[in-house]
């Protein structure tokens, strides 16, 4: 193996990813007097938050009435009764005082008439326990995360949060099942960096890149879970990949749930407001994984549009235009870049699209890393928010605006609880020579690939398997070829090819790197897919349409060794955090 | 007399010259600025025949396709790929975009695609954005209010509408790099995208240090090495007028 230049460094607390939750963790550990150092592969505006429009849930009620136990209430049933009512009760309530944190930090809210924040309706968000639509999405016009994000990027600026930004992290320094710290790459200078740390924080995000056609970032690649996944943690819940019903045609841009919570609605090619039959109360606003599965029996059953008959229309031309000036001009941008499409004349060809993770790295509501089946063992010195982490709030299918709410409610808890486990300046543990040689040793061995599989070649294989046998519905068939098949992709890494040698910028092998960390992933979701004999949220099996609550009201954790894994269960938590609210037992769920 | 020659160094030599091997019949001349940190070389420009037929709209698509099927080794930042990341801003035929919302449709001819103009190049299409970064932490962007109660500052439609055209900037550095002040000046002018976003927080209603803040930026080298180019308005990919904002803080100076 080659030498590797290796810096150290020692600090109370590391975050791995500078988004909307990294970034708020790392505010709340700076306020605490915390050592903080917040590495990033990208600089942080850049991060995926940035892509987020519609809005971010809270029960503020300044359009209407509203109480954070009705949103707790569509919470877990958006969830399909596989979210943890304690997480999702602190989500929920936690949430108004979030969003005016936020406000005071300085985010661009829309405004209502006597200048209070802007709230719009969304997807299965409903007054008095699913009777009626209510008005609960925080909204920046259709830039909401955009506005999070550079606002938060602010305050760490403020609170002089250490940024080492385009460093591509490597792997976790693990010790006795203990997180020491980790390890990561300087795209600029080439250097290694290992960072001694009491906490490391993960808030890496989703993994969207694992298919062929996702609403995410090239930069979505999971790589915060697949470095859990080597450490020999487990992710949780990886079998539910919410597909966005509007993502545009052709080009997989999203096209925010704001512009049906603005009025806007889908039509097939018969003209038919098709959502009118398949979620008679809610229509164009149920619930994301309904709305998908609709679009996409609208287009087995031959009613799509196009030449393929292949989507379906969204229309916002009814609406007046100086409402779709004022609340959703990027939308409209959008649609004339990528579907060349005048919003105001004519409809936005869409189809569901992947677009969010609910799996991830499971956590308790304090963000700390849980593992061990049947127990609630935590990982010391491992924390997990955003995305990248399954709390779990958003169990089997997330509801539209509860991710921003989520970033910031358990970045916040995160550091509230860091500061709690961690006090300025404890003095770090040795680190074990054998955990950085491991890192490097695969670093090392995947620079210098020598084969003939270019690693593009096996992205994108393994990213049409994902998207087509582990798409919106899913049978035994095609979940078991799937299996088998996502496997290929992984073995071609034996014969990997890195083109480029150096160390500077190297794109070639940080792309070989998000893809190593894919690839596990995708192997992770297929398996979790194909053990689970039923249909829950996101997860629709043809052949077990219902729900079994009997034998399925778990959470599925799998480990993965290489490409072997290992899947069992974790029950889900069947109480909430206090007495406020009552456990909402599982019903059958309708829109 | 002076003499202004450029570094033997920076001289762009003559590249690699990929030829096509599709077959296909509508190839394009893609021509990309290539440097490597690690070699002791120039800088060269390779050109890369690339087919249409099987490729989609946007620069970025072009560049992934090379990327992906012909040159791995080509280095350029790209992330959200719909234009609200700010990553992959680059000069593409002479003028300063976004690559995942440039239509190579419009671009005439053989594609050129450089850096952006007068940034240190750190590899290929990479340029350092740092000192921007710097300037951008010196203007402090965040909300400066004495309010301390838990409720939300009101804030009128009218005054939020002031922020329009504003707080969508996504910091892609596309104006500052296609401004001669600024590439003159760089380290001690602003430039327009922290100019711009210096405005935001100044016209801000909630924000109670405006004062302050004109103050601060009103300085010779900082805000009036604007000299009205306009190259900055004319070269934002998100339609905003960072040169508008600029003239709103001369007129507040004027007018304070």
């Amino acid at each position: 193996m080659s030498a590797y230049k290796i810096i150290d460094h020692e600090y109370d607390v590391v975050v791995l990813g500078a988004g909307g939750s990294g970034l708020r963790a790392a505010v709340g550990l700076s306020e605490a007097g915390l050592k903080t150092a917040c590495v990033s592969k990208v600089f942080p505006t850049r991060s995926h938050t940035s892509a987020a429009q519609g809005g971010i849930s809270a029960a503020l009620g300044n359009m209407g009435e509203d109480d954070w136990r009705w949103h707790m209430y569509d919470t877990v049933k958006g969830a399909d009764w596989l979210g943890d009512q304690d997480s999702i009760e602190y989500l929920c309530k936690e949430a108004p005082a979030a969003v005016l944190e936020l406000e005071k930090y300085g985010v661009p809210f829309s405004r209502t008439d006597d200048g209070k924040i802007y709230q719009r309706p969304f997807g299965g968000m409903t007054k008095n326990y699913g009777n009626e639509t209510v008005q609960r999405t925080c909204a920046a016009a259709d830039r909401t995360g955009h506005a999070i994000l550079h606002t938060l990027y602010g305050q760490a600026l403020k609170h002089n949060t250490e940024f080492f930004i385009e460093y591509f992290a490597l792997d976790l320094i693990m010790k006795d099942g203990a997180c020491k710290g980790i390890i990561a790459w300087n795209l600029n200078d080439g250097t290694i960096h290992r960072f001694k740390s009491h906490t490391t924080i993960i808030a890496t995000g989703g993994y969207g890149k694992v298919y062929y056609s996702a609403t995410s970032a090239h930069t979505c690649t999971g790589d915060g879970n697949a470095m859990a996944l080597r450490a020999g943690l487990p992710l949780q819940d990886m079998e539910f990949v919410q597909f966005h019903p509007t993502g545009i045609y052709g080009h997989g841009t999203l096209i925010s749930e704001g512009v049906r919570g603005e009025g806007g609605y889908l039509v097939n090619s018969k003209g038919e407001r098709f959502m009118e039959r398949y979620a008679p109360k809610a229509k164009d606003l149920a619930s994301r994984d309904v709305v998908s599965r609709s679009i996409a029996v609208e287009i087995n059953e031959g009613r799509g549009i196009g030449k393929e008959q292949d989507h379906v229309h969204l229309h916002i031309d009814h609406l007046d235009p100086k409402v779709i000036d004022e609340r959703l001009p990027g939308i409209s941008e959008a649609s004339k870049l990528f579907a060349n499409v005048d919003v105001t004349k004519e409809p936005i060809p869409v189809v569901p699209t992947v677009h969010y993770n609910m799996g991830g790295i499971p956590t308790n509501y304090k963000a700390e890393v849980l593992t061990l089946n049947g127990s609630e063992k935590t990982v010391p010195g491992l924390m997990a928010i955003g995305e990248a982490a399954c709390v779990s709030v958003h169990g089997a299918n997330r509801l539209g605006s509860n991710s921003l709410i989520d970033l910031v409610v358990f970045g916040r808890a995160a550091a509230k609880r860091a500061a709690e486990l961690v006090k300025p300046g404890m003095k770090h543990d040795e680190i074990d020579k054998n955990e950085t040689d491991r890192c490097l040793d695969r670093f090392d061995k995947l620079r210098n690939s020598e084969g003939s599989n270019p690693t593009s070649e096996l992205r994108l294989s393994m990213q049409k398997t994902m998207q087509s046998k582990c798409a919106v519905f899913r049978t035994e068939k095609t979940l078991k070829e799937g299996v088998d098949e996502i496997r290929k992709p992984y073995d071609g890494m034996d014969s990997l090819s890195v083109k480029d040698k150096s160390l500077i910028f190297n794109t070639d092998l940080v792309e070989t790197l998000e893809f190593d960390n894919l690839i596990r992933q995708a192997i992770t979701t297929m398996d979790s897919a194909y053990h689970r004999k039923e249909s829950r949220g996101a997860h629709a099996r043809e052949d077990f349409p219902k729900r079994d609550d009997e034998n399925y009201m778990q959470h599925t954790l799998s480990w993965c060794n290489g490409s072997k894994t290992k899947i069992n269960y974790r029950p889900v938590h069947r109480s909430t955090l206090t007495n406020d609210v009552q456990y909402f037992p599982p019903q059958e769920r309708v829109y | 007399m002076v003499q202004l020659n450029l570094p033997a160094n920076s001289k762009v030599e003559k590249g690699q010259y990929y030829k096509d091997k599709t077959g296909s019949k509508n190839i394009r001349k893609i021509n990309i600025y290539r440097w490597d940190p690690s070699k002791n070389e120039n800088p060269r420009l390779d050109t890369y025949e690339v087919d249409m037929d099987n490729c989609s709209s946007k620069v970025l698509d072009v560049l992934n396709k090379i990327k992906n099927e012909i040159d791995p080794s080509i280095a350029y930042r790209r992330s959200c790929a719909h234009g609200v990341c700010g990553s992959c801003a680059m000069n593409m035929n002479g003028k300063n975009g976004l690559a995942c919302t440039k239509s190579h449709s419009e671009l005439d001819g053989d594609i050129d695609i450089y850096p952006l103009p007068h940034l240190k190049v750190l590899k290929d299409l990479i340029g350092d954005l740092s000192t921007l970064y710097k300037q951008y932490e010196s203007v402090e962007p965040w909300l400066k209010t004495s309010k301390v109660n838990d409720k939300e500052n009101i804030q009128s439609k009218d005054d939020r509408a002031k922020l329009d055209g504003l707080y969508e900037c996504i910091m892609c550095a596309c104006c500052s790099t296609s401004c001669p002040s600024y590439w003159w000046n760089g380290e001690k002018y602003l430039g327009p995208a922290v100019l711009l976003q210096a405005y935001r927080w100044i016209i801000d209603s909630r924000d109670e240090d405006r004062k302050e803040r004109l103050k601060k930026v009103a300085d010779e080298l900082k805000l009036y090495r604007c000299h009205t180019i306009l190259n900055c308005t004319n070269a934002c990919p998100k339609g905003l007028n960072p040169a508008k904002a600029i003239a709103e803080i001369k007129k507040m100076l004027a007018t304070a």
